[in-house]
């Protein structure tokens, strides 16, 4: 069971450019069919400073690090055993190829369900640009448990 | 609903559908590779075997990035005020997922529509793998 005094904890703040060649990456990988995704002179004619960043794009700043599962390790949670369970976004400012983002994490909630069978951990993180905007929101949620057999 | 027409939208209103190709091996070791989520069991049978698993399973951010695409396909990507997805049931190989969404009530403030949008992700046999919703701010154009 994990520990409930992890509640609040913090995490150092990570660091992010948002690459050009990731964001077209990104939308080859998702089979994005609007090229404001992926083509900057197409973005550029339809008023965008550069490619646009998909929704569900900064969900990846984390998978950026060095040792993306180090925070799960911190906390005795076998990759194994997870899944994700909940994602959410509140967002504020359009993020763009060659923005620079600042995303500070914390542990939001700890909680069980189903006689401690399921046990769920909340991540809330948010997102600063080169500007200092406040650009997003997201809170992502993992559930602890073992895989079904089939 | 029309991309055009989104002055006009009611509640009830969908969005249209987006079908993908089945999912597949090489999407996962793609999407794998492009978001930086190696987690292997979304591309390593082994591993996934081990943890009692048939086989390897998507990566549940993969098919919210295909809902995603289901709604900026229809309103511009900074209407989108929240986003929001529980993820009900895995997406396995060979899955041919369909992304929903539908208008379940609109309110007005000063010069704001604001939606509220109920989304799905289904398979081909119908089996919920996500429920969603989002929140849609467009501005009235006046006539």
């Amino acid at each position: 069971m994990l520990d409930r005094s992890l509640i609040g904890k913090t995490y150092p703040e990570i660091l992010f450019s948002v690459e050009k060649q990731r964001l077209k990456f990104f939308a080859k990988a998702t089979q994005q069919s609007d090229p404001i995704y992926f083509d900057e002179y197409f973005a550029k004619k339809n008023g965008h400073p550069s490619i646009l960043a998909p929704p569900t794009f900064i969900t990846t700043i984390v998978y950026g690090q060095e040792k993306p599962y180090q925070y799960l390790e911190d906390l005795g949670i076998p990759i194994g055993s997870i899944l994700h369970a909940r994602q959410e976004y509140t967002n504020y400012e359009s993020i763009y190829a060659g923005d620079e983002l600042r995303m500070e994490s914390k542990i939001g909630e700890i909680y069980e369900k189903k006689d401690g069978r399921l046990e769920f951990i909340s991540f809330i993180s948010n997102y600063k640009n080169q500007k200092n905007e406040l650009v997003a929101e997201s809170v992502s949620t993992l559930v602890l448990s073992n895989y079904e057999k089939k | 609903m029309k991309k055009n027409e989104l002055n006009n939208v009611r509640i009830g209103d969908e969005i249209p559908s987006l079908t993908l190709k089945p999912i597949s091996r090489s999407m996962l070791a793609l999407y794998a590779s492009a978001s930086g989520d190696h987690n292997p069991i979304h591309i390593d049978i082994d591993f996934a075997k081990k943890n009692g698993l048939s086989d390897i399973i998507a990566h549940g951010m993969l098919v919210m990035s295909f809902l995603a695409q289901a709604i900026t396909n229809i309103f511009p990507q900074n209407s989108i005020k929240k986003f929001d997805a529980k993820f009900i049931a895995v997406t396995n190989i060979n899955d041919i997922l369909t992304c929903e969404g539908k208008v379940i009530d609109i309110e007005f403030k000063d010069s704001l529509k604001r939606l509220f949008l109920k989304l799905l992700v289904i398979d081909e046999s119908g089996e919920k793998k996500l429920s969603g919703s989002a929140t849609i701010e467009l501005i009235i154009n006046e006539k």
